[in-house]
């Protein structure tokens, strides 16, 4: 069901490589315009700023015309502009902030800079609906491996724990290269450990020790688990025995989503939580999804997941949050919006 | 009533131009940032000449070349207002404007060359003849690699202020006015382009080599 008193928003998310404009009507999606540059990466072996940026600036406009067209709407009719102000890369977040004050200026609608894991946790009410407040978000991707408790997704927000090295997505990435797998090594990995026995080999939990769990106790590391991977191969290597690339890969993600549930689980009951949303690209990865599933059912925990494509990057998710934002009637941003790479989650929504 | 901006250098500057004249025209307070100052100087701008976005008919762009980051703001901000606002929108090589203001202002008379500062020890340079018309270039040099014939000739820009031991007879202007940007497209004073960024470099990205051993 979609009303017209509900606010018609535009969201653009450039934080990366992926240049997103989406466009709903409260949280209802109308559209989700994505342009790409990860082929231009891919031979980097990962996400090259200056490219990116390049590509945010040429994909810009054709990807808003896009969202128009899909939505249905000329651009006058939106009522609001929101846009990723970070965290990301500072230069591609520029020109998405940069194109976001000049709709909002030129149609004279108001500006929303927001925060890019805020979002990822919003986008789920476009498919699942209101979220329940307070609710417990894991958020995985090469660039993010967040535990947030959200208290309500347009103002409170307060971080658990974090990676103290690698993200969840860049540890897939730097073993699917280990592995002679391609970029980006997610959906690789997945594939791959699809016919691989995950106990075949026992890969290291980090941050699972008695030790850590006093300091880390939500905190992820996954630059260990890397290493032990690559020692692992090069040891067979060497004694001249074939890799067996399927069951390394079903024993890494294992040990990845083993750490993530398990600590994500973990916080929810510490903090009496019921519900527990996972997000970003690494949310795609259908053992991790298996698994908080299954080990939550156990506990009482509800487990809301968007479908992959609202998991990685888009501008569908900026403009969700920028939806309840609106809703909830919080200020617009001015037009002196800096865009702010290393932002931290507790500003959603900047002045 | 043309909107007119530059971001290729460190100042952010903008104008509105009526046809017969430039009516505004605003410098930033303070160096970079471009991403934040731009919008609230196209806001003030308007609003001193006393009319709103939907009186624009036309947005000139300086297109470089000058430091990517910087320049892209202007160029994402060019193409997207004349997308929402359905105008069209033409590019200007940041270093022709430079060129007209120094013809016209008196600067130089005969031969000269525009070097801006493109960093890493490093200049945008393009070369003009006596009345502004650019003879060579946009690229980007070392100042020591730059030919001694055009060394020899007055350089204006930042480039000579920043290297004047290659560049002994440095001229004003040192970087681009959105006013005469205006004047440069209103009176077709430059080849107009594509709202295109002026790079000159590729992007530094390396081809990552072999894994290393890690035991
Ligand atoms: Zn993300």
């Amino acid at each position: 069901m979609t009303t017209t008193d509900e606010p018609l928003v535009l969201g653009i998310e450039t934080s990366c490589d992926e240049t997103g404009v989406g466009i709903v009507r409260g949280h209802t999606l109308l559209a989700d315009a994505i342009a790409s540059s990860v082929d231009e990466h891919a031979r980097f072996g990962g996400v090259v700023p200056e490219v990116a940026s390049r590509a945010h600036l040429e994909a810009m406009v054709p990807t808003i015309e896009r969202a128009c067209e899909t939505a249905g709407i000329a651009l006058h009719d939106v009522d609001a502009i929101a846009v990723t102000n970070g965290p990301g890369l500072a230069g591609a977040l520029l020109v998405g902030v940069a194109a976001a004050k000049s709709l909002a200026f030129s149609l004279g609608k108001p500006l929303y800079g927001v925060n890019h894991l805020a979002a990822h946790v919003a986008v789920d009410q476009l498919e699942h609906g209101p979220l329940p407040e307070p609710c417990l978000a894991l958020l995985v991707s090469g660039g993010h491996s967040s535990l947030l408790r959200v208290t309500d997704v347009t103002g409170d927000i307060e971080a658990m724990g974090a990676t103290i090295d690698d993200a969840a997505g860049e540890a897939f990435d730097k073993v699917a290269r280990l592995l002679g797998l391609p970029f980006p090594g997610g959906p690789h990995i997945d594939r791959s450990a699809a016919s691989g026995s995950s106990v075949a080999i026992d890969f290291p939990r980090g941050l699972t020790s008695r030790r850590d769990l006093e300091r880390h106790r939500f905190d992820f590391s996954f630059s260990g688990l890397k290493t032990a991977v690559a020692r692992w191969v090069e040891a067979r290597e060497r004694s001249g025995e074939p890799v067996p690339v399927a069951d390394v890969a079903a024993s890494f993600q294992e040990a990845v989503c083993d750490v993530l549930v398990r600590k994500a689980l973990d916080a929810a009951s510490s903090e009496g939580i019921e519900d527990l949303l996972i997000g970003g690209g690494v949310a795609a990865n259908s053992r991790l999804r298996a698994m908080a599933e299954e080990r939550a059912s156990a506990l009482g925990i509800r487990v809301r997941v968007p479908r992959p494509g609202l998991c990685t990057d888009n501008g569908a998710m900026v403009a969700a949050l920028g939806s309840s934002i609106v809703g909830r009637g919080r200020p617009p941003s001015s037009y002196d919006l800096p865009a702010d790479s290393s932002l931290p989650v507790t500003t959603v929504l900047a002045g | 009533m043309l909107l007119a901006f530059d971001t290729s250098s460190p100042t952010v500057t903008v104008a509105v131009h009526d046809g017969t004249d430039v009516v505004a025209q605003l410098t930033s307070g303070e160096t970079m940032r471009h991403g934040e100052q731009l919008t609230p100087l196209v806001d003030a701008a308007l609003r001193e000449v006393g009319i709103g976005p939907r009186d624009l008919t036309a947005i000139a762009v300086g297109v470089g070349p000058g430091p990517f980051t910087g320049l892209r703001v202007g160029l994402v901000s060019a193409r997207t207002m004349a997308y929402a606002l359905q105008i069209p929108v033409y590019g200007a090589c940041s270093l022709d404007v430079l060129a007209v203001e120094a013809v016209d202002t008196g600067a130089v008379a005969g031969p000269f060359v525009v070097a801006s500062d493109a960093r890493r020890r490093e200049v945008y340079l393009a070369a003009y003849d006596d009345a502004g018309l650019r003879v060579s270039g946009p690229d980007v040099q070392r100042p020591a690699d730059v030919a001694e014939s055009l060394r020899a000739l007055p350089v204006v820009g930042e480039g000579a202020a920043l290297y004047p031991d290659f560049f002994p007879d440095g001229r004003a202007p040192l970087r681009p006015a959105a006013g005469w940007l205006a004047r440069c497209v209103v009176e077709e004073r430059v080849e107009l382009s594509d709202p295109e960024p002026l790079y000159l470099r590729r992007p530094d990205a390396e081809i990552p080599r072999a894994p290393k051993p890690v035991s």
